[in-house]
């Protein structure tokens, strides 16, 4: 289905071996490299008194940490990083898809234009995966604080209320991975669509408020990932006080 | 006419999520309202629920997408 050029599958711009690469995975490694130049460079030679680039990251740590704490409390230090660099990978992700030469360079195929660079998150891989690795990582944190035997206890019990309750919270986590790779891969898409189809339309001027709609909804959308999964993260990870 | 379903889910699914937005915004407003210095606390909150009655709207977008 082609909307003003926008199609749901990413294309396939070239072969490694029989790994077939997608424009948006192509984005997805330079999107990971800008990350890792940036905190490399933020970290080297770190100052007591921080100025310029660490300053920057510094501040931006620091107000994301305070949020942070309040919720997790004594766990912070283990989920800090976690939750924070998904909100950098999808807050960098999304502005970089607002960048000039995303979705106009590119080359001709026999079956149309083939973009060479695409939003990361407008891929329903990508948020899939990070929702995937969301639920893993917090099912893992759950297991290393809870131990096994009070993790499995929450989905499985000889009370039959309480299995019942298990089978629908097993049901739920489900939910939650396809609720969060959706949010994201529908938010960014449909912003895609738009800018796109208003961008063939009049190309000039007109556009600006959506850029500015897809700004706040970037960062609307990192936030909320990373939120949830904080919250996802806080609320398994919470010793179950006896009845 | 071919479109149809496209624009019966777009439309019907917005109007839950639509008012829902509605209503959290509406009890954003009055908690704000009744207590001016809670602001930092309410406005948040009041994103946080709005995003999650929105993606309600966006799985609808996407079954208008596909179809």
């Amino acid at each position: 289905m082609e909307k003003g050029g926008i199609v749901l599958k990413p294309e396939v711009i070239g072969h490694i071996g029989s790994l077939a690469v997608t424009n948006t995975l192509f984005t997805s490694w330079l999107v990971t490299i800008l990350l890792l130049v940036i905190g490399i460079a933020a970290g080297f030679r770190v100052k007591l008194v921080p100025s310029g680039l660490q300053n920057f990251m510094e501040s931006i740590i620091e107000f994301f940490y305070a949020t942070v704490e309040d919720l997790a409390g004594e766990r912070t230090k283990v989920i800090f990083p976690i939750v924070m660099t998904f909100f950098l990978y999808i807050i960098v992700g999304n502005y970089t898809g607002l960048l000039p030469l995303f979705g106009t360079i590119g080359f001709h195929t026999a079956d149309g234009f083939v973009p060479l660079l695409r939003s990361i998150n407008s891929d329903l891989n990508t948020t899939l995966a990070l929702a995937l690795i969301s639920a893993v990582v917090t099912h893992a944190l759950a297991i290393r604080y809870l131990g096994i035997k009070d993790y499995l206890k929450r989905w499985v019990s000889l009370n039959p209320i309480f299995l019942f309750v298990g089978i629908l919270e097993i049901v739920g986590e489900f939910t939650k991975v396809v609720s969060l790779s959706f949010r994201l891969f529908g938010n960014i898409f449909a912003g895609e669509v738009v800018i796109s189809t208003i961008s063939s339309m009049f190309a000039f001027l007109l556009p600006l408020p959506f850029y500015f709609l897809e700004l706040i909804v970037g960062f609307v959308q990192a936030a909320v990932f990373m939120m949830l999964t904080l919250v996802f993260i806080v609320i398994l990870t919470e010793k179950h006080e006896s009845h | 006419m071919e479109n149809l379903p496209s624009a019966l889910a777009i439309g019907l699914g917005a109007l839950g999520p639509g008012l829902g937005i509605g209503l959290i915004g509406m009890k954003a407003m009055e908690a704000i309202g009744r207590n001016p210095d809670s602001s930092t606390k309410v406005l948040p909150a009041m994103l946080l629920g709005m995003a999650f009655a929105e993606a309600i709207a966006i799985y609808a977008l996407v079954i208008a997408f596909i179809k």
